[in-house]
């Protein structure tokens, strides 16, 4: 699952997709990993960091994870 | 070297829809809830389970003391008559006949309800259009007051006067238009058609009852004080005619409840606590038309009310626990709870206000709360913006005093612990969860049922 490739993001976590002129707000978490996401990193690079780093059971990071991913999808935001 | 991990939020987009803000928001639900009269909400639902009804004993007390100085300010007779059916849990009661209520009953087991808890038979006042005739007997031997609602209830009640030695009491409920619509025509007997005279020409000619008040109630949740004015003179009215052309006095009107809490209908555009008119805007309404009647002053009525749902709905509180987030086929987010509306009757006619017990960040989503029934019609929020919330967290839901501690159904899932915290913050248990074992007390299996073998 890879990102749009013309979709903006700031690091504040403002997205904005400019073929639909749509505009979204994210939470930090969700800016942090759009921006590893816009980086090329592959989802399981993206997960070991953030189990690294935040306070989280795998398997919730799991679950949330195929949340965050259909969260994409319904924004339009995923490469078809 | 061991480093601290940061807190972990589950990552989360909001689309930004510029213009289609809700002016009005629903910021007070941004607020965690944690305590309740000083009692922590964690401490309540480890001691009591989940989800757990709680209410708080100084806020009815507060509240009935408001109402009744609304009124008692403006109108040297008042008496209020706690609605059993509102919430019949006896402690429930019991706080309201301390502050001196009597008790508005409907039904022959919420009668024996209100003698059992002390109430003198001659302050309850019996409702409804179904009172069995075993029920009628009692309340005449305790000089309760009987309220007729229709034609057939008046002729079986002059026949049962044949075998008492004793006049009844009574009232008749009379309907009417006030001008909010629809009419509740179907209780009592009609104004403006000229059946609620007839009725009290019937009563008064019989010769054996006695009729003493005139009662109305002329719906709930109503937000027309006019309302109110209106119903008020139309008894004042029948009242006149009583004395004047059938020499018969009467000595109260009963406005009956109505007024409604600072819940949200569902629906509605403006939160319930920026509409609703307030009891004092009511108590003007009705007493500056009873005093502008003409009564004489030592004719004045006692002006009686059964208030319900303003008097306690604001001191309910649910306590429930989150089961789990899901996202519908549409995308939009769904959170189910551990309660739905088997216990929380009242979310088919509010947008109940929820709040999270415990610390969150501030991101929030529009979501979908369900109750953990299996059934379609469990909803409890059909759209509510709420804090992001996990498996596990606690909410509060807002005013879910009245009604629903009456209406509540065992269905699939059993009705919960009911607590009230006394005015020192003292919590008490008012009402045991029900069991297995309370549930089935009431079968009776035929012997060739009672073994299978598969
Ligand atoms: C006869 C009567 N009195 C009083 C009430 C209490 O009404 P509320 O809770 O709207 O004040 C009701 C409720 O339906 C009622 O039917």
């Amino acid at each position: 699952m890879k990102l749009k490739k013309n979709i903006a993001t700031s690091e504040n976590g403002f997205i904005f997709n400019p073929a639909t002129g749509d505009s979204f707000s994210s939470n930090p978490i969700a800016a942090e990993i759009l921006q590893m996401m816009k980086d090329g990193k592959s989802s399981s690079q993206i997960k070991a960091e953030l189990l690294d780093k935040y306070h989280v059971e795998e398997l919730q990071l799991e679950r949330d994870w195929d949340d965050w991913m259909s969260q994409l999808k319904d924004a339009n935001l995923l490469e078809q | 070297m061991i480093t601290q991990k940061l807190i972990y939020e589950r990552p989360f987009i909001k689309k930004m829809n510029a213009g289609l803000m809700n002016k009005f928001g629903t910021r007070t639900e941004f607020q965690a809830l944690k305590y309740i009269d000083g009692v922590s909400v964690k401490s309540l639902l480890a001691e009591y389970g989940s989800p757990v009804f709680v209410l708080s004993e100084k806020q009815i007390r507060r509240n009935y003391q408001n109402a009744v100085r609304s009124f008692k300010t403006r109108y040297p007779k008042v008496q209020f008559a706690w609605s059993y059916k509102t919430n019949y849990i006896n402690a429930v009661c019991n706080v309201f006949h301390q502050e001196g209520s009597w008790a508005e009953v409907v039904s022959g087991f919420e009668y024996r309800k209100a003698l059992g808890n002390g109430v003198p038979g001659n302050k309850i006042i019996f409702n409804g259009p179904d009172k069995h005739p075993e029920d009628i007997l009692l309340a005449i031997k305790n000089d309760s007051l009987l309220h007729i609602d229709h034609f057939d209830e008046l002729y079986s009640l002059i026949e049962l006067c044949d075998t008492q030695d004793k006049k009844p009491r009574v009232a008749i409920r009379v309907n009417m238009d006030t001008g909010v619509y629809p009419i509740w025509d179907r209780f009592g007997f009609n104004y403006e058609n000229g059946q609620a005279w007839n009725a009290i020409t019937k009563i008064i000619g019989s010769g054996k009852l006695k009729l003493v008040g005139l009662h109305c109630h002329i719906g709930t949740y109503m937000l027309a004080t006019s309302a109110y004015a209106i119903a008020a003179s139309k008894l004042c009215e029948l009242a006149t005619n009583c004395k004047n052309q059938l020499h018969t006095p009467i000595q109260y009107l009963d406005l009956g409840g109505g007024f409604p809490s600072t819940n949200t209908l569902r629906g509605a555009y403006l939160p319930g606590v920026d509409t609703v008119p307030s009891v004092d805007d009511f108590a003007e309404a009705i007493t500056s038309t009873i005093l502008a009647h003409g009564f004489k002053q030592d004719e004045l009525p006692l002006l009686i009310l059964e208030s319900g749902r303003v008097l306690i709905d604001d001191a309910g509180y649910l306590l429930g626990t989150v089961l789990a987030n899901k996202r519908l086929s549409d995308g939009r987010r769904a959170t189910i709870m551990d309660f739905g509306v088997n216990i929380l009757f009242t979310a088919f006619w509010y947008e109940h206000k929820i709040s999270p017990a415990q610390d969150f960040t501030h991101h929030s989503e529009d979501m979908v709360l369900y109750g953990p029934l299996c059934m379609n019609i469990d909803v409890v929020r059909e759209s509510v913006n709420l804090p992001l919330l996990n498996r596990g967290d606690n909410v509060v839901v807002h005013k879910v005093g009245a009604y629903n501690m009456t209406q509540w159904m065992q269905f699939i899932s059993m009705r919960p612990n009911v607590v009230m915290i006394d005015e020192k913050g003292n919590p008490h248990l008012i009402r045991k969860a029900e069991t297995l074992g309370y549930l089935e007390m009431q079968e009776e299996t035929p012997t060739h049922l009672k073994s299978i073998n598969l």
